[in-house]
């Protein structure tokens, strides 16, 4: 029996302690907002963040976790900056990538609340996007970050 | 910026028919034989237009949803045309049926750029036959002539200043006659077509409850993953179940036909479940199939002689005559999807009845298929089409569903089979390589006199659309080519085909993805060759006045292209017209010494005749830049020992974050009918940057992906 913490709410899983977070989420609890798309933390589609910093759930084993947060799309506000700035600016397309790379920028933004392109460009590298979705990404990064310097402030 | 989340409230209990978790019991009530029918109200105009008496108007669509926002356009062309308030428009998925085939093809799929292009004129009569019947409804009850009666934002106005709403008219509207032709807009009048839309799908998508096709789920259902030859021609000779079914959570391990599944509770179990089979596999039937010998094959197969695409004019005597010859070689790459979700398909197979869930982009394929797998008649196959993360043409291929449907035979109870991300790539139907020679003659005055092309490439249509294939021609093949937007007064278009084991399918923009890389750079070579600025010469090869002279006319004005660039920048060209629109690239460019290349900003323009959703159009204009700047530069698809060695996107890189350039799109509107989008968009991107490549350095760059040791 394996213990977590998911969007402030306690869960008790029985799996095999080596089973990776991701189909932990997505099979045992049904979080599937949380996406398998290459399995080898490549992509970074299955993004969660854990005590707030962005982690590939398809390789890390659920053990590993141990009592840290772990927060998925779901547990972001519905108008969490990230979220406002993504419809406003219409980023998704097919949409599958979204929430693991939303949760990356929200980890990012919390570290780098007012990025310049660059930094921008630094820290979404590592991230697929196949429709391309890429220019609205970056502009809702930026619209983000004002929202929150906006509220911060 | 909040006007969405205003919608999504409006909307909340309503809203996708997949979206939330009462998913199962959500999708039991629509079924098949009901679409015609009234389900929730009396007003039900058509298959694809219900109007409820609390103003709800559902517009029930049966293309997929693939994020391309033709879930938006659609019901922007119906609610246009109905005069609807926009705010009171949702979109449903429907079951797959007869209403919903493509009034062109006779099959309900996605692809070819054609969901709003094949029914333009059937969408905007629903509308307009249900404003018709709206209007008419409110002048008998006020007793009026219908010409006094106006409809406006889901409302039929009196000359009184009084009004009756849509829902209070459905009872009444619902009983008179469906008009076949009703009079439609002129195109000054629209007030939903070519305006701003939020689309009405993002909003699930972003907040995390759209359930794509991977994250369905029913009661009782297993996931099942399948282990499939790693070779072509490869067969299990033997394997381990009992190690299978040891593993925590497997259910049960099935001999399919040349393939082993294994179905267990969880998608992880079913992945241990397939390595603990520990499969020995037969001899690949071409052992020697790899990059190397394919390029080999693919050169020979160049000098063989090809069946005649088309034959125009006297080439030979052109050619005798032509004051100059340019003769070049291109070379293109196998090519993946390689579309974010994997492939997957949930099957329940009953005595009575089978039901599909399935990211599908070939809904009656994947109906016929099933219907022909269970021995069920095809109206007892019901197929539910679930949001798809990307797809690219990948998705029409029924392979998952044959399992799925086989597996739950076998088990009786749902099954969802899911491919691996090393499935995904080993077993896709890949983009055809394609190797061209291709030969122009010029005559004095620098105008192309002769063309003589021909390609080689393996056969798509051969195998999903063979009644098109014709005296050994593939049109898709050749597609781009022998459609040229340019005019050549002797032209010949060769086609040899290839017979491989490597399986090809459709891939965005089909046969234009490829060819038109080869006429657009071979085009520009021409150019070079006569001493002419690649566009004046292409104007030169165009009909003043067509659509793609305007286009490329445009966009040379608002690309700048005879303005100065910054020291180091080059500029390129390239230009194509496809499922009914015409768009083009301009490319802006610098290489480095080390011959890496920055491309900083590019433009697209895109005539689609009437743009529906112009932001829509935007976006997938901002993602075929994206899309063919990747197959620019890296992808390719690479074969070992006789099957796929690319496992993954490790080895499959795509664009990133920091390679998109600045990407300015214009749209433009010749007033036609609307024509596609997805497609059009993307071939042109390759040529014009591999143009502007040739312009910064002189030297050409005849193959993709871009070899950039060659600019060393």
């Amino acid at each position: 029996m394996v213990t977590l913490q998911i969007n402030g709410i306690k869960k008790e899983v029985d799996v095999d302690s080596e089973t990776p977070l991701l189909w932990v989420l997505r099979d045992n609890l049904g979080i599937t907002s949380v996406k398998y798309t290459c399995g080898i933390a490549e992509c970074g589609i299955c993004t969660v963040l854990i005590d707030g910093k962005a982690v590939r759930s398809c390789s890390i084993p659920v053990k590993d976790v141990g009592a840290s947060e772990i927060t998925t799309i779901e547990g972001l506000p519905d108008n969490h900056p990230v979220k406002v700035a993504w419809i406003a600016k219409q980023v998704p397309q097919c949409g599958y990538c979204q929430p693991g790379i939303m949760l990356q920028t929200v980890d990012f933004l919390s570290r780098q609340p007012n990025p310049s392109d660059e930094q921008i460009n630094e820290a979404m590298d590592d991230l697929i996007c196949r429709c391309g979705s890429h220019p609205r990404m970056k502009k809702a990064i930026r619209m983000a970050a004002e929202i929150s310097s906006k509220q911060g402030g | 910026m909040y006007a969405s989340m205003t919608r999504r409230t409006f909307l909340a209990k309503s809203s996708l028919v997949i979206a939330g978790t009462v998913l199962s019991s959500r999708i039991e009530i629509f079924n098949a034989t009901s679409l015609q029918a009234a389900v929730n109200t009396p007003f039900k105009p058509h298959a694809f237009l219900e109007i409820g008496a609390d103003e709800t108007i559902t517009v029930w669509v049966g293309q997929t949803n693939l994020g391309q926002g033709s879930h938006t356009g659609i019901p922007m062309v119906i609610a246009e045309e109905l005069d609807a308030a926009w705010e009171t428009v949702q979109v449903k998925m429907a079951l797959a049926a007869e209403p919903f085939k493509d009034p062109v093809w006779h099959t309900q799929a996605t692809g070819g750029s054609t969901s709003i292009r094949h029914r333009w004129d059937m969408l905007r009569k629903v509308g307009a036959a249900a404003r018709q019947m709206l209007v008419e409804a409110a002048a008998e009850q006020w007793q009026i002539p219908v010409q006094q009666c106006v409809a406006k934002e889901g409302k039929v106005l009196h000359p009184d200043g009084s009004s009756l709403s849509y829902g209070q008219l459905t009872e009444v509207a619902g009983k008179r006659p469906v008009p076949e032709n009703p009079p439609l807009k002129a195109p000054q009048d629209y007030t939903i077509i070519g305006t701003p839309r939020e689309r009405l799908d993002i909003p699930d998508k972003v907040m995390g409850h759209t359930v794509y096709g991977i994250d369905f789920s029913i009661d009782n259902m297993c996931v099942a993953v399948v282990a499939r030859p790693p070779y072509y021609g490869a067969t299990p000779e033997s394997h381990d179940a009992e190690a299978a079914m040891a593993i925590k959570g497997v259910i049960e391990v099935v001999d399919l036909e040349n393939s082993i599944g294994v179905c267990a509770e969880t998608t992880y179990a079913a992945m241990q479940g397939r390595e603990a089979l520990n499969i020995t596999w037969s001899k690949a039937s071409h052992p020697d199939l790899n990059d190397e010998t394919l390029d080999a094959l693919y050169q020979e197969h160049l000098t063989r002689p090809g069946a005649v695409a088309q034959n125009e004019g006297d080439v030979e005597t052109a050619f005798a005559a032509a004051g100059q010859t340019v003769e070049q070689s291109y070379k293109l790459p196998y090519l993946s999807h390689a579309q974010v979700e994997p492939i997957n398909c949930t099957a329940h197979v009953e005595k009575e009845r089978c039901r599909i869930w399935a990211p599908t982009q070939g809904q009656t394929v994947f109906q016929l298929t099933a219907a022909k797998l269970t021995g069920l008649p095809v109206e007892k196959v019901e197929v539910m089409t679930l949001p798809a993360g990307g797809g690219f043409g990948l998705r029409a291929e029924p392979d998952p569903l044959v399992e799925a449907v086989l597996l739950s035979k076998s088990l009786g109870r749902p099954v969802k089979v899911i491919w691996s991300r090393e499935d995904d790539f080993a077993h896709d139907y890949f983009r055809p390589a394609n190797h061209s020679r291709v030969q122009a003659g010029l005559d004095n005055s620098g105008k192309v006199v002769a063309w003589s092309h021909k390609l080689t490439a393996p056969s798509v249509m051969t195998r999903v659309m063979h009644q098109y294939v014709k005296d050994g021609v593939d049109p898709d093949a050749v597609s781009g080519v022998w459609d040229m937007v340019y005019s050549m007064p002797n032209k010949r278009v060769e086609y040899v085909m290839m017979d491989l084991p490597i399986r090809v399918g459709f891939w965005r923009s089909v046969g234009y993805s490829s060819n038109v890389f080869t006429v657009e750079s071979f085009m520009d070579e021409l150019a070079h060759a006569a001493g002419a600025d690649p566009v004046q010469f292409r104007l030169a090869h165009l009909e003043r006045g067509s659509r793609p002279y305007n286009v490329l006319t445009h966009l040379a004005e608002r690309a700048g292209w005879n303005d100065p660039l910054p020291e180091g920048r080059a500029r390129g060209i390239a230009l194509t017209s496809c499922f009914e629109s015409t768009a083009a690239h301009v490319a802006e460019i610098a290489v480095g010494s080390g011959g890496e290349i920055t491309v900083h900003k590019m433009h697209c323009a895109i005539d689609c005749g009437t743009a529906v959703y112009p932001d829509a159009i935007r976006a997938q204009a901002e993602a075929g830049v994206i899309m063919g700047m990747s197959v620019a530069f890296y992808e390719r698809v690479r074969f070992r020992d006789g099957g796929v060695s690319t496992a993954n996107y490790d080895e499959y890189r795509l664009l990133r974050m920091s390679e998109v350039p600045e990407i300015e799109v214009h749209i433009l509107e010749d007033g036609k009918k609307a024509g596609g989008i997805g497609e059009p968009v993307v071939p042109s991107v390759a040529p014009s940057i591999a143009n502007a490549i040739f312009a910064a350095t002189g030297v050409r760059l005849r193959e993709l992906p871009f070899n950039t040791d060659l600019l060393h």
